[in-house]
Formats: structure tokens, C-alpha cells, sequence
């Protein structure tokens, strides 16, 4: 057993479930929005806006959001041990990725809710 | 034209600053010798050069190397094989540390086969006799016991390259496949438990160089694939 603390889910399996998921979610997101352009080809900001005002294109958009957290959390965090032989600057730089996304979910929160 | 081209990797580290390319010229009258033959053409020429060999029909899985950027069995791959443009370049298999010329440490990659416990393992009481198999389960093991642990595949995957330390590698988890495959062995679990963190397993990305390169045409992949199913079956 190879012990780790700063992936995700703790544990591969986990770790390796959630990438898989938010992928799907990522993957269903990317073909609506993409979807949603090609019928609206003169999309105006009243429209656009009014999508975003509905309750199920917030939580569609929210799960959107924490699935890229995610899926980069557990992506980079793979990346970062193949790469960064460094246990201090490898640290410091899941720290940097973690805190980074944290911003991004909570600044995306509040342009989803300020609108 | 039957003189091939050999350039083979040469270091040895009482005397060598540096591994470098040895070149030789071999008469191979037209044969389409194995590579193994043509290593032992080139000892005769220069008897310093190290490598290893034993059963010469792989079975034994000593000689595993790269031959022309690819990792095999010297005794079992002839020529017509791997030779392009009379060419034959001989390297040691990649990403272990070299001991000298085509010999390398295989330490790290038997620490990660001793790991998954290589054997049976069973709480029940042995019978009189025997522990029995019924045909179909017998069947199960087809396409895992059979690997010889020539290290070809371990070597020729980027992920035990990165982490040979931490990633068990396609041979070690063909070979745990193997035991939690096995009706006889009651030790699923505790394997499972032992290999379920982000590296051991999970370092497999499914690129299939391990499959690309078996000499005994075996599929680790999917091997992993499966103990990958145990898993989510266990966790989930």
C-alpha cells in the first residue's frame, strides 16, 4: 500500500471513479452548451441570460464547475507526481492547483448567482 | 547482402566514464539467424561483452532487451523480425539501471512482484488429497500463468518508468490478477486491500506498450482491467 494524502478521494479507486464521472458530466455539459449555440445562431444577451436564470441550468452549470475541480484536482495531481521528483515543491505546487480551483468553484458560484 | 550492421550498448562502470555504441560487422550467410545467435557471433568477436541468456527458447525470460527500439527475447525473435535497412541496434531493457552492457538490476522490478504475493494463498484447511478445480475454473488462469517475468513489459511502460518504486507494473499485476483469479485462492480481499491506492494500479493508463511487446503474447491490460472491476465490485 503506497500512502497518500493529497489526491482527492484517498484511495486509486476513488480517485480513479471520480475522474471517470466528471468526465461524463464535463462531456454532457461541452455537447449542450456547443448543442444550445448551434440552435440559437443569433444568441443576444437577453436570451443567454434568461438560460442562466433557470434553476436547472444553475445546478447543471455548478455540477459543471465542481466536476472540472475535480477532474483537474485528480489530474494534476497525477501529473505533479510524475513529474515533480521534489516532495517540497511538489507540495507546493498540489497546494497552488488545490487553492486555485477552490477560487475558481467560489468566483464561479458568484457570476452563476449575480447575474 | 549478408553482413549485417550490429550496434550494440557497451558500459561498463570499472572502466567506462559513459555507456556508449559499439559497431560490428556479422556474417550472417544469408540465415535468418535469432538475435540471441548473433549476440553470441558478436562474444566470440569480443568476449568483454555482457549479457544475459540461459534457456536460448524463451522459456526462462533471461534475455529480454530492446532490439531496434523494441523490447523482446533475444532467443525467440529472429532477424526478419526487427532488422530494418541491415540494421540491428541492441540496447538493455529501458529504465532499470544497468549493471553492465545488456545487463541490468531487475531489484526494483522483483521488489514490486514480491509485493503482490506471489502464491497461493488459502485459509481452509487443506484436504487429504488435493484442492480441486473444475476444468472451467482451471480456464481462468489461461492467458496469466503462462508469464515468465522477462520484465519486457514492466520496461516498456512510461508509468514504471516515472514510479518503478510505487506502480507494481504490468507483469506484477498480471501475476496478482493470476492468484485473485485462481478459485483456490481465498486471499482476493487482502490483495485487493494491498494494491488500492492512486499508484500500484491506478498508474495504468491503458496505453498498451506492455501488450505491444509480450513474447509470450499475453494481455496485462486487460488483466488490470479486471482487478480494476474487484476493486469498484469491493468499494463500491
Amino acid at each position: 500500500m503506497v500512502t497518500n494524502i493529497t489526491n482527492l478521494g484517498r484511495s486509486g479507486v476513488s480517485d480513479w471513479l471520480i475522474q471517470r464521472v466528471t468526465a461524463i458530466v464535463l462531456a454532457l455539459y461541452t455537447v449542450f452548451i456547443v448543442a444550445y449555440m448551434l440552435f440559437h445562431p443569433e444568441l443576444d444577451y437577453a436570451t443567454w441570460s434568461a438560460l442562466f436564470q433557470r434553476t436547472w441550468m444553475r445546478i447543471f452549470t455548478l455540477l459543471a464547475f465542481l466536476s472540472i475541480a475535480a477532474h483537474a484536482w485528480s489530474g494534476l495531481w497525477i501529473i505533479s507526481t510524475d513529474y515533480i521528483k521534489h516532495a517540497y515543491a511538489r507540495l507546493g505546487v498540489q497546494t497552488f492547483i488545490i487553492v486555485a480551483l477552490f477560487v475558481f468553484v467560489v468566483w464561479g458560484v458568484q457570476v452563476l448567482w449575480g447575474a | 547482402m549478408s553482413t549485417l550492421q550490429v550496434s550494440v550498448y557497451r558500459y561498463n562502470a570499472e572502466t567506462d566514464s559513459a555507456p556508449y555504441m559499439q559497431d560490428f560487422e556479422i556474417d550472417t550467410h544469408g540465415r535468418d539467424l535469432m538475435v540471441l545467435n548473433i549476440l553470441q557471433m558478436l562474444k566470440a568477436k569480443d568476449s568483454t561483452l555482457v549479457f544475459r541468456a540461459s534457456c536460448r527458447e524463451g522459456v526462462c525470460g533471461s534475455d529480454g532487451m530492446n532490439m531496434n527500439g523494441k523490447n523482446g527475447l533475444a532467443c525467440v525473435t529472429p532477424l526478419s523480425e526487427v532488422v530494418k535497412n541491415n540494421k540491428l541496434v541492441l540496447r538493455p531493457l529501458p529504465g532499470l539501471p544497468v549493471m553492465r552492457d545488456l545487463v541490468v538490476d531487475m531489484a526494483l522490478f522483483y521488489k514490486q512482484y514480491e509485493r503482490i504475493q506471489p502464491y497461493l494463498q488459502n485459509e481452509n484447511p487443506a484436504p487429504a488429497i488435493e484442492r480441486l478445480q473444475s476444468p472451467e475454473e482451471r480456464d481462468k488462469l489461461d492467458g496469466l500463468y503462462e508469464c515468465i517475468l522477462c520484465a519486457c513489459c514492466s520496461t516498456s511502460c512510461p508509468s514504471f518508468w516515472w514510479n518503478p518504486d510505487k506502480f507494481v507494473g504490468p507483469a506484477g499485476l498480471l501475476w496478482a490478477y493470476r492468484f485473485m483469479a485462481d478459485s483456490r485462492d481465498t486471499a482476493t480481499r487482502d490483495r485487493l486491500a494491498e494494491i488500492d491506492d492512486p499508484f500500484s494500479v491506478f498508474r495504468c493508463r491503458g496505453i498498451m506498450n506492455c501488450v505491444n511487446v509480450c513474447p509470450k503474447g499475453l494481455n496485462p491490460t486487460r488483466a488490470i482491467g479486471k482487478i480494476r472491476e474487484l476493486l469498484m465490485a469491493n468499494a463500491t
